[in-house]
């Protein structure tokens, strides 16, 4: 939270336009994506797990939601979000049934299978082009304004604050947490692993496909290159965020402040007139610091640990 | 007849690939005994005992609760009877609090039946409840701890005893919970194993520290290449026999 406060320092001192109504509400419209994406990126980094599939679900879901508002029974807004949310469920079901039931091990490569598999779908089932045209509730929740404040960012607190509060106060919340701090003691507890597992790779799919409905909506299309890379912001937001990439470890608020780290930073490179392509080197960089550090500080409570458990019997012997 | 022993394991074998770790197992735990298991390193001490709590099944031999025979399938069938097992690689969450910890699996929670898995947690309870189990046994852990992966490991040892203890009906198991633990605080976890019998649990207690199973435990038997052979009230008397049942069987 004080990293963004600085940033949002610096960015004004650096360009005139950053602090302006009009550059605030693009700011949060664009990053509420990256946050919707990290909220579901979140859940599943928390159990020790990565989906490096979320941007081509992204993609995918725009297609299938612009596709499915052509027809009849697509019509309405709702059945268009339903749609996108649903393709999103679908592929992140894939992604956990086949990780969790085909005793994969790890989530790496079947969700890098699964982004090569929604994004070439996506591709094929739109012919490659974008299909123009989404409902107007779609088009408002991704571009529209409630008084000055972006209907995305509302839209944006709305899922963070459903899933804060799933992870702080249910029990399928504690057992995620108890999953990716000892997977081996969660079954001994008799806590339902692989079923806990799999649902966390159906929110991610469902957050994506929800990431899409804001993508959509601002563009007023659905497009096949749609959330290309942008896997690389969600995990970059969550692990700034605070989460460990070790597992057990992270709050959904954090991962929503990490997002807006990485807006703040990609929409500063965009005003100082900075080439696109090194913001994905920058992104890149920050994903690469924040793991690092995150090892450090849990090899440095190691070895706290360590220490404080010489001490006790130390203190005892003599 | 007397009554049924607590549980009994019934020439338990048990094996890991070639490695027979269990060549029929015999031993039977009284009802408010403390029973001490003895045993060189690899005796099979924890293969019986995971056998015992349903974490590995038997190749051959039963276990009886009661006197009844109970196949367990997972290590919920043990607890389910009321056998609660503190495992040697202590199985605590370092990430979660010790109230997580102490209710991990078994959260109380409002709406269950309406929300399922998504019933709320019944936060300040279970704290009250954690504070009160962990005083009874004089378990002593820091006022604001919010992990447990930073504190001691008599404090650790101590969430675990007393976890096992509070949702134990019938039987504690403890393997080697002194282990890794100084001097004043094995004085703690032993004075928490000792109350056990007070309140109606049964123990099993695996160490290697006879001065501790000197101590605590009502008798003792010894394990030797996968099978009990010899037991004996423990006392300075029968230390040196204790002793030449472990080395030489
Ligand atoms: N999961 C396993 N896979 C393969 N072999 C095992 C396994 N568990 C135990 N063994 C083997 O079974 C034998 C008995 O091991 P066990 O852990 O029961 O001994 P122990 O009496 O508890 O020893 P210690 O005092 O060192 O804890 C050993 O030879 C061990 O290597
Ligand atoms: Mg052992």
């Amino acid at each position: 939270m004080a990293i963004l406060i600085v940033l949002f320092a610096v960015m004004t001192l650096l360009s005139s336009v950053f602090f302006t109504e009009r550059n605030l509400q693009n700011l949060v419209m664009q990053t509420s994506v990256i946050a919707v994406l990290a909220v579901g990126q979140l859940l599943v980094i928390v159990t020790r797990g990565i989906d490096i599939s979320v941007g081509s679900i992204l993609g995918l879901s725009t297609i299938t939601g612009g596709l499915a508002f052509g027809t009849a029974w697509g019509g309405s807004a709702v059945a268009t979000i339903l749609i996108m949310a649903g393709t999103g469920l679908a592929v992140g079901a894939v992604n956990g049934i086949a990780y969790v039931y085909g005793r994969m091990p790890n989530p790496l490569i079947i969700t890098l299978a699964t982004l090569g598999i929604a994004r070439g779908l996506a591709l094929i089932i739109s012919g490659g082009d974008s299909v123009v045209g989404m409902p107007g509730l779609v088009v408002d929740l991704g571009s529209g304004l409630v008084g000055p404040v972006p209907w995305a960012g509302v839209f944006l607190l709305v899922v963070a604050g459903a899933a804060s509060f799933l992870t702080r106060q249910t029990q399928w919340g504690a057992w995620i947490y108890a999953v990716g701090g000892n997977p081996e003691a969660a079954a001994r507890v008799g806590m339902p692993v692989r079923r806990v597992l799999v649902s966390v790779y159906c929110l991610s799919g469902v957050c994506a496909g929800l990431a899409a409905v804001l993508v959509a909506g601002r563009t007023d299309s659905g497009f096949p290159q749609a959330g290309q890379l942008s896997e690389l912001d969600a995990i970059a937001a969550v692990i700034i965020g605070g989460a460990s990439i070790l597992g057990g470890r992270g709050t959904v608020s954090g991962a929503v402040v990490g997002a807006f780290i990485i807006g703040t930073i990609r929409n500063g490179l965009n005003l100082l007139d900075v080439d696109p392509n090194w913001q994905l080197v920058t992104v890149g960089v920050v994903v690469a610091l924040a793991v690092e550090l995150d090892v450090i500080r849990a090899a440095l409570e190691r070895r706290f640990q360590a220490v404080q458990a010489g001490r006790g019997s130390a203190g005892a012997s003599a | 007849m007397s009554a049924p022993f607590v549980l009994e394991a019934r020439g338990v074998v048990k094996y890991f690939g070639a490695v027979c770790a269990l060549d029929g197992a015999q031993l039977q735990l009284a009802d408010g005994e403390i029973l001490a298991l003895l045993g060189d390193n690899g005796a099979g001490k924890s293969t019986l005992i995971k056998c015992l709590t349903g974490v590995h099944r038997p190749d051959a031999g039963e276990i009886r609760v009661d006197g009844a025979r109970l196949t367990m399938k997972s290590a919920a069938d043990a607890r389910a009877a009321g056998i609660e097992t503190v495992y040697q690689d202590l199985a605590l969450f370092d990430n979660l609090s010790p109230t997580q910890n102490f209710f991990a699996g078994r959260e109380q929670v409002s709406g269950a039946r309406l929300l399922g898995r998504l019933a709320v947690l019944r936060k300040r309870s279970m704290h009250a409840e954690t504070l009160v189990a962990l005083d009874r046994l004089g378990v002593r852990i820091p006022q604001d701890a919010a992990t447990v992966g930073l504190m001691s490991g008599g404090q650790r040892q101590g969430i675990a005893v007393a976890r096992a203890a509070a949702f134990a009906g019938r039987v504690v198991i403890l393997d080697e919970p002194t282990a890794a633990l100084g001097l004043r605080e094995s004085r703690a976890v032993l004075d928490i194993v000792k109350r056990l019998p007070e309140q109606g649990i049964s123990v099993i207690l695996i160490s290697h520290n006879l001065d501790h199973v000197t101590e605590v435990a009502d008798r003792a038997v010894v394990m030797r290449r996968g099978r009990v052979v010899g037991e004996a009230v423990p006392s300075d008397e029968t230390h040196e026999q204790l002793v030449g049942l472990i080395v030489n069987g």
